[in-house]
């Protein structure tokens, strides 16, 4: 068959890109390379929601944070993802630092960001009680905010599923042919067709430009590393805490989460290839010294886990959307660094324009439903309202992750509730089962159990994260 | 809701061992309540023996161990909830559980925490390097190997020298895998010495001291790891660096005990054991409430933990029955060359002679123990060396505590 949209890429960007495509009488296939959706940057970043004060004038990226703020937060009401509302502070610590809040806060204006204000050290302290005492002036933006990105991602690609968008992960694009239609070739030789192509492939989008026979850009990948801090310092800070660039280093934050964990980071470092998500000893420095900066007694002794995410930016900074001018039907959705989650919806919606511009015929559908069912969350659930669904699914009376209190029932839900956890790290996304401070020391068995049975395989073939990431070797 | 006398949260060793000693004390409407599907806790999966030498005067493994308690508390007809997670707990003892029932509550009139410990994971610990599948706290590994029956790798190094850490080295070797190395951060190891010498020595695996794992390689699956000493600060030192590949990467590196339903009783916590304040008869601050096992204090013999629970099984018992002593305490301390003693607080007219438990801070050679309060020695213990790894026990007798009016204090001196 032939596809009328094929989307290379199930990040947030995809997947949004997807949702809203799904909106109008299309075949739209989203193509994923790794085992599972939200696996390059997207399962890897602040989960921050900009303001939009950062960007400069004028630019996409301007255009589209501001924009897509409302956006964004009105998707993740539809589709029942945890976000907060919590404003962000940018502090500046000395009268050397000052001068780039002001600048900050013009450029927020010309950008149209609403409701700033510009505090005093001690007014940013009645804010923010443990923030440090050498800060002496800050940009306050109310309508930032905080979200989880990749139950963002698994979110908007569900729902575009469950309004017929189809996936295809494992497939790892390795040749484009453009003749009447795009002809996509896997690494296994599988092919797809599709009358137009959408390239939302993040790291990779400039290698997926090159073979499509059009690419005007350069990805630099740029490496940012993180700790993660248990949920017993959650609340060591409401808002997240921004300092002015400066020469060490531009963006370390101090945040909570939109699950409640305290997080740290990022540093930011070319790396040779998307793949180098490795945490190195100068990037933990990094961290906790600036960290530290801001909020002088974050506890890193309770340290859950590091990450890195590479996000993928090129040096002109500004994001990528348009029509190839040489190859028909090719649209480029790259250099999607921050703020594309904050943009994300946005971007989605230009892109839809673009392809309205090119000639795409879009239909409204008319039955679309965004909304998508919120996850059975146990934790939140009152004592009550537990006994009542425990009594109809026993299943979420069974207690599975301890850390979490992820339960049987949740678990079972995200290996069958669309888009399908494949493995141990699509569960953890998914459910937070294994996320915790036991990081799955006691959990990961019974998930294992739980995937294998779901799934008709024997335990050895269960990975944590798709192709040669196996678990057990094997019966002994 | 429904009401029980005594409610023991946990059905490891020490919940099965507080429940037997409650019931016997009198108190018969004891349950215990446990997450799992059969009473045993992390017993069940260390099938090794070197179990109840001290306490049952026989070698067992762990889960004959266990099934002597099981079969005690069955004997009773002690009302065991499986499967059942309790959720919460109240500082008026109000028990909230989970379990494919339904939510159940309970009113106590006591409650025994006994709920365990957990590992510290990889991430607590900032190792450089990637994230790949095939690292493994040894607890995870030991239940997937002898609980359900699956290798988890051919090729290994297990960084920590603790019990567990050394216990799956010989396990590993048994099914056939090559563990490489254990590395240890600390210049001493902080297992036990029958384990350094049956697990590692006997199997000709070497034991790295004052070394640590510094990065993690590979994408999918460990493809190695770099191992270097570590200097006084405990940083990686660069030129000792060496790769060494693997499949597999043990992590054995601290058990932290599992308090977050201590925390939400309002229940102080020792920041040294991780565990609460108790007394001598292992009651918290909370009157009704008790702690024992390793979420008291991580132990390194079993056969300690249910002494330790037989206590709390007692106080519980006579709390109930309203005939606890109302004597003053006494707080404990840890003096020089001691870490933490344990009860943080003692009566002093008790019935009966008073154990007090301890670890040391660093390894020693020939050591005096001495416990004073104010000007008057109360005891004193000679051991023949003291290493941090093996818990210690002193005795002081009844009438010797009688006379104390000051704050106890354990301290020791090389001989």
């Amino acid at each position: 068959m032939t596809y009328d949209v094929l989307i290379a890429g199930a990040g947030v960007i995809g997947g949004m890109v997807a949702r809203e495509l799904s909106k109008y009488k299309l075949s739209v296939c989203l193509i994923e390379k790794e085992n599972d959706v939200a696996m390059g940057a997207s399962k890897a970043n602040s989960g921050i929601i900009h303001g939009g004060f950062d960007p400069e004038p004028d630019t996409l990226k301007a255009k589209l944070n501001v924009s897509g703020v409302d956006m964004l937060y009105e998707a993740a009401k539809e589709l029942s993802v945890p976000f907060k509302n919590n404003g962000s502070l940018v502090c500046a610590f000395g009268a050397d630092e000052e001068p780039a809040i002001y600048e900050l806060f013009e450029r927020g204006i010309k950008n149209g960001v609403k409701n700033m204000r510009i505090l005093s050290g001690d007014e940013a302290r009645i804010e923010e009680p443990r923030l440090s005492d050498a800060c002496t002036l800050a940009l306050f933006i109310p309508t930032a905010g905080i979200i989880c990105p990749y139950q963002l991602t698994v979110a908007s690609i569900g729902n575009a599923m469950d309004n017929g968008v189809e996936l295809k992960t494992n497939f790892e694009i390795s040749k484009i042919e453009r003749g009447e239609i795009f002809t996509l070739t896997s690494k296994k030789g599988e092919t797809l067709n599709g009358k137009y192509l959408i390239n939302c492939a993040g790291c990779y989008s400039d290698k997926v430009a090159e073979m499509a026979g059009d690419c005007n850009f350069t990805i630099i990948p740029r490496a940012g590393e993180y700790l993660l801090i248990d949920k017993t310092e959650g609340e060591t800070v409401t808002h997240t805490v921004f300092q002015v660039p400066s020469k060490e280093g531009k963006g370390i934050l101090v945040t909570p989460t939109a699950d409640g964990n305290l997080l740290t980071g990022p540093t930011a470092g070319v790396v040779e290839s998307p793949e180098h998500t490795e945490i190195t000893q100068k990037g933990i420095d990094t961290v906790l010294k600036l960290a530290s900066k801001s909020v002088p007694d974050v506890n890193f002794r309770q340290v859950i886990t590091s990450f890195s995410g590479v996000r993928s930016s090129d040096k002109k900074g500004d994001f990528i959307i348009e029509a190839s001018k040489k190859v028909e039907g090719l649209i480029n959705v790259a250099a999607i660094d921050s703020p594309g989650l904050s943009s994300c919806v946005a971007i989605a919606g230009y892109v839809v324009d673009i392809m309205v511009d090119i000639g795409a015929e879009l239909t409204a559908k008319d039955s679309w439903d965004g909304r998508r069912e919120k996850t059975h969350a146990f934790r939140e659930m009152s004592d009550e309202e537990k006994d009542a669904y425990i009594k109809k699914n026993p299943a979420y009376g069974k207690i599975v992750c301890r850390c979490e209190t992820i339960t049987e029932g949740e678990i079972l839900d995200a290996i069958r509730r669309n888009p399908k956890a494949p493995d141990m790290d699509g569960v953890k996304r998914r459910t937070r089962a294994g996320m915790g401070r036991c990081q799955g020391g006691f959990c990961s068995p019974y998930v294992m159990k739980l995937i294998a049975k779901e799934q008709g395989i024997p335990m050895e073939q269960v990975t944590k994260k798709g192709e040669g990431s196996y678990v057990v070797t094997g019966k002994i | 809701m429904t009401e029980h006398d005594i409610v023991i949260i946990g059905g490891g060793p020490a919940g099965m061992a507080a429940a037997v000693a409650a019931f016997d004390a009198g108190i018969k409407d004891t349950v215990i309540l446990d997450r799992e599907d059969t009473l045993g806790g992390i017993l069940r999966q260390c099938i090794h023996n070197g179990f109840g030498l001290h306490k049952l005067g026989r070698e067992l493994t762990g889960p004959e161990y266990a099934a002597v308690y099981a079969k005690q508390v069955e004997e009773r007809g002690i009302k065991v909830y499986t499967e059942t997670m309790v959720t919460d707990l109240s500082a008026d003892k109000i028990v909230t559980a989970s379990s494919r029932e339904g939510i159940l509550k309970i009113k106590a009139k006591a409650v025994i925490l006994a709920m365990g410990c957990r590992e510290r994971s990889r991430g607590a610990l900032n190792i450089c390097g990637t994230r790949p599948a095939g690292i493994f706290s040894a607890g995870t590994a030991q239940k997937l190997i002898n609980c359900e029956g699956y290798g988890v790798g051919k090729r290994v190094v297990i960084l920590g020298s603790g019990d567990i850490g050394l216990i799956m080295a010989r396990r590993m070797s048994l099914e056939g895998a090559k563990v490489e190395a254990v590395c240890e951060i600390m210049p001493y190891s902080g297992g036990l010495t029958r384990n350094i010498v049956q697990c590692l020595e006997d199997f000709g695996i070497p034991l790295y001291l004052s070394t640590t794992v510094a990065e993690i390689h590979g994408n999918r699956r460990l493809e190695g790891v770099t191992i270097a000493e570590v200097g006084a600060d405990r940083r990686p030192i660069e030129e000792t660096k060496r790769y060494i590949p693997c499949d597999t990467l043990l992590l054995s590196v601290g058990l932290i005990p599992e308090n977050e339903l201590t925390r939400s009783a309002g229940i102080p916590i020792d920041p040294v054991t991780n565990g609460a304040v108790v007394d001598e008869n292992r009651q918290t601050a909370v009157p009704g409430i008790f702690a024992c096992g390793n979420v008291l204090q991580v132990h390194d013999l079993v056969d300690y933990v249910s002494d330790e629970a037989e206590i709390a099984g007692h106080g519980a018992a006579e709390f109930v029955k309203g005939t606890m002593s109302g004597a003053k305490t006494l707080d404990t301390k840890a003096g020089f060359g001691v870490r933490y003693v344990l009860p943080q607080k003692v009566s002093v007219d008790p019935a009966k002679d008073t154990s007090l438990f301890l670890r040391v801070s660093n390894p020693y050679g020939k050591v005096r123990f001495t416990v004073s309060s104010g000007d008057e020695v109360l005891a004193t213990a000679v051991r023949l060396k003291a290493v941090p790894g093996e818990m210690e026990k002193i005795n002081i007798p009844a009438d010797k505590l009688a006379a104390a009016t000051d704050t106890v204090t354990v301290s020791l001196e090389e001989l």
